[in-house]
């Protein structure tokens, strides 16, 4: 197998798993922090505006985790660094 | 396929070169621009007001609210900053369902800018409000060692409001465009309303930090023992 099948299929293979495992920790997060959200909204109703408003961007936060995953995994096929220095050294 | 609309090249002459980016900002801004326009031209203090005075006064006096319901102060100074950032994400992810549009916020270009405003923006107003030594010295609270910590924080927040914004437009975008090639009929409208919430709340949220970042670099001064509120790592 030359260089240039090897480099797509490593980087291929990585950013699928760098997705994969990289939303799995930021879901869990969420989910922690929705059900925290809804039992304090439950009992204080009244507070409802500011909680909301804390979750929102608590949530925004956690899930920048999975976004720079999804940023890496896209950088990793389209845009991949090593791509062109593979190319260029002829496979 | 294209990451970001910078690799759309509308127009070019020379070393000049007009990418969709570019093109999109400017289409947003004088939108933004040419709708205040006409509403303001004509402002009333009656009971009665035009439907657009009318919407403009419920955006105005929602993000004033926001802002006070955050930092508690008067939200005047933070106004036209938050508002502004708002505005502009806002209508640049919500004018996403114009078929041909490519929102300029899904380029890193622009969000890059956008965050570097708000780390620009943090520092004046934070020197504007506690003087040039009472900012400073919120750098070196509660311990001198914090100091690498407090500014390795400053840039890493920065990296990720840009990196947010940009990842979550973009996403919504590929999202679209993927499920066009393998569902065209249905689903992508659902994903195209989904976009509509997440770019508005992505508006919000940008909107929300800056405010808090600014805040915290404000607090600093007046309370005695600060919250660790201003080192969140995103």
């Amino acid at each position: 197998m030359d260089k240039i099948s090897l480099t797509a299929m490593a980087s291929i293979i990585a950013s699928g798993l760098t997705i994969a495992i990289g939303s799995i920790t930021p879901a869990l997060g969420e989910g922690r922090a929705v059900a925290q959200a809804l039992s304090s909204i439950a009992q204080q109703p009244d507070e409802a505006n500011t909680i909301t408003r804390t979750l929102f961007v608590g949530l925004a936060f956690i899930e920048s985790i999975a976004i720079y995953c999804f940023v890496v995994a896209l950088i990793l096929i389209f845009a991949n660094p090593f791509w062109n220095y593979i190319i260029t050294k002829g496979g | 396929m294209n990451i970001s609309p910078d690799q759309i090249k509308i127009w070019q002459w020379g070393p000049i070169t007009l990418n969709a980016t570019i093109l999109f900002t400017l289409v947003v801004t004088t939108l933004i621009v040419f709708v205040s326009y006409l509403v303001t031209r004509q402002l009333s203090g009656d009971i009665k007001v035009s439907p657009g005075q009318n919407l403009l006064e419920v955006l105005v006096q929602g993000v004033r609210d926001q802002i006070h319901e955050i930092n508690g102060q008067n939200p005047d100074p933070f106004l036209p900053f938050a508002g502004t950032l708002f505005i502009f994400i806002a209508v640049s992810n919500l004018l996403s369902v114009v078929p041909g549009y490519h929102p300029p916020t899904g380029s890193l270009s622009t969000t890059a800018a956008l965050a570097i405003c708000v780390f620009v923006a943090v520092p004046v107003y934070g020197i504007w409000q506690a003087g040039l030594w009472g900012y400073l010295k919120h750098y070196i609270q509660p311990y001198p060692f914090m100091l690498p910590f407090q500014i390795i924080g400053e840039l890493s927040r920065t990296l990720s409001l840009a990196v947010r914004l940009f990842g979550n437009v973009m996403s919504d975008t590929m999202i679209v465009a993927i499920l066009l090639s393998i569902a065209p009929l249905f689903f992508p409208i659902i994903m195209e309303a989904l976009g509509l919430l997440t770019g508005l709340i992505q508006a919000y949220i940008f909107a929300v930090l800056a405010i808090v970042y600014i805040a915290s670099a404000i607090e600093a001064e007046d309370i005695q023992q600060p919250e660790q509120r201003n080192t969140s790592h995103g």
